[in-house]
């Protein structure tokens, strides 16, 4: 980031910048105290707050709605891993471990984001993992009972916040260091939906999955868990990209399936919180 | 320099040429040479503005171009070293490979790596780069470690360099675009590396400790990380840095 030569243009631009940063003392005292090393960058854009507060409106909605899914998922694996019997032995009791503690890692780091921008970050709601807008007997009703339901929900839960990131990431543009900073929890997110996808198949739950997305199906069996999960993958089995048919592109022997696997797609925003809505108790 | 000329006549020559163990020795300094003096200590100029600079063959390498563009033929040069290189491993299979379902997963994932390459050539029409040339010789294809240590470095670097870059893109389509291509990548990256070692999809052996994220690379870095695979020299100047 040319630091120098950002805040020589900003000075030029607006002559009441210099004052805004200071005092000093308070914004490098902040630096140390509140903001971990990895962070650092994102927290130069609460020198812009004042100044650009339409374009931020627009940045702290979108990460409060990460945050929602951040919070979402942090509360589900959290509830898994202390329910005895559910998780199939102590790999995949690591594995989920993991997801968590990233998810725990992800939710501090968009929470502080908004911070650092002035914004206030959502309360945490009440969760209803069964699906069911707080009636707890949704079309997941044995999600933390049923080794099955869990592996397929969770699976739904990273790909829509793959989706989620995805779509919001052209409304962070105008703040490259948050912009990056979403990119690089989006990919870690598709990691996360990848190896679920393996773990549902070495399981034996789903044996035909692969850890990319074929068609929009989600492979799980049809019914009403795979109908209310519909949503999530909807869109999915895209083949055209910016106007190119990727199916056989340049003469190339690239299937419809590959064509559709080879690009994930964007959820808009009210995608993702129709998709979220469910599982949050009003 | 002649090398440099003898590389872009083979790249010309059509595909992107080869190069495997028992060929001929590479000058991949003069590559990366070219590209430190250009790109690598800016951090205190001024921005760059952007010129038009044409992308194609120069007498300085591969210019990848400016501005969008640049990047564009950028994530298109990884997409083209990484297509080559699944089309070799199935070509070439290691021992055990054949007939394994983790054959047909890598069949996809090449599937993928050229649905991606022919992608950014058709949308960069007459401003893109020609065919690059490739150099696997430090790779055993003979071997399933060696090939998927390769494989796991080229797909992790793959999400780093899309993820530096999205900063880089001034349109939003081509960020969303770039987006729809990186999450693939992570998952390439997660499946190999559970192959690897199951659990290491999204450890902290790649993602940072503390905040439990892919760290991000510039276009300098990665391509300095991928110029062992890249005989032709790559021209990344006129890249944006910001």
């Amino acid at each position: 980031m040319n630091i120098t030569n950002i805040l020589h243009q900003l000075h030029e631009a607006d002559p009441e910048f210099g004052e805004r940063i200071s005092p000093r003392r308070r914004v490098i005292k902040n630096f140390t105290r509140t903001v971990s090393l990895a962070a650092l960058p994102l927290a130069l854009g609460g020198l812009f707050k004042r100044a650009y507060g339409k374009t931020n409106d627009v940045i702290i909605d979108t990460l409060n709605l990460a945050l929602l899914a951040e919070m979402l998922e942090v509360k589900f694996y959290r509830e898994a891993l202390d329910r005895a019997g559910l998780i199939n032995g102590a790999q995949d009791r690591a594995e989920i471990t993991l997801i968590h503690d990233n998810e725990t890692a992800h939710r501090r780091l968009v929470r502080d984001t908004i911070i650092s921008l002035g914004g206030t970050p959502r309360s945490e709601p009440v969760f209803d993992f069964t699906g069911g807008n707080g009636s707890g007997a949704g079309p997941y009703a044995d999600v933390f009972s049923n080794y099955v339901t869990f592996l397929a929900v969770a699976q739904t839960f990273e790909t829509n916040g793959v989706r989620a990131y995805k779509g919001g990431a052209p409304n962070l543009m105008s703040n490259n260091a948050v912009l990056e900073a979403a990119l690089n929890i989006h990919s870690v997110e598709a990691r996360h939906a990848a190896h679920l996808m393996m773990m549902r198949k070495r399981n034996g739950h789903a044996t035909d999955i692969k850890p990319w997305l074929t068609l929009a199906d989600p492979k799980i069996p049809a019914g009403p868990q795979r109908d209310a999960a519909a949503g999530v993958y909807a869109g999915e089995e895209n083949t055209t990209q910016a106007g190119q048919n990727i199916i056989g592109i340049g003469g190339k022997d690239v299937s419809q399936a590959a064509a559709s696997e080879a690009f994930d797609e964007p959820l808009t925003a009210a995608q993702v919180m129709a998709n979220v809505d469910p599982f949050v108790v009003p | 320099m002649n090398n440099t000329n003898t590389d872009l006549l083979k790249a010309a020559a059509g595909g992107a040429g080869l190069r495997l163990q028992g060929g001929y020795s590479r000058r991949r300094f003069l590559g990366f040479a070219g590209l430190l003096a250009g790109a690598g200590f800016l951090s205190l100029q001024a921005c760059n503005n952007d010129d038009d600079t044409t992308p194609g063959p120069t007498d300085n390498g591969v210019n990848l171009g400016s501005g969008d563009t640049g990047i564009l033929n950028y994530a298109y040069a990884l997409e083209q070293l990484e297509a080559a290189f699944y089309t070799e491993v199935l070509r070439n299979p290691y021992t055990g490979l054949t007939g394994t379902n983790e054959e047909a997963m890598l069949r996809d994932i090449r599937d993928h790596e050229v649905a991606h390459r022919e992608f950014f050539k058709a949308a960069l029409g007459s401003n893109a780069i020609p065919d690059l040339e490739v150099d696997f010789s430090s790779i055993t294809f003979s071997s399933r470690d060696s090939v998927l240590a390769a494989a796991r470095e080229m797909e992790d670097l793959g999400v780093q360099a899309y993820n530096g870059a999205g900063k880089l893109l001034t349109s939003a389509d081509n960020l969303t675009i770039a987006g729809k291509i990186v999450s693939v990548e992570a998952r390439h990256a997660a499946y190999i590396r559970d192959l690897i070692q199951p659990g290491s999809f999204a450890d902290t052996s790649i993602l940072d400790p503390t905040n439990r994220i892919d760290v991000s690379k510039t276009p300098t870095q990665v391509l300095q990380a991928a110029d062992k695979y890249i005989v032709t020299t790559i021209n990344a100047t006129a890249l944006p840095t910001e």
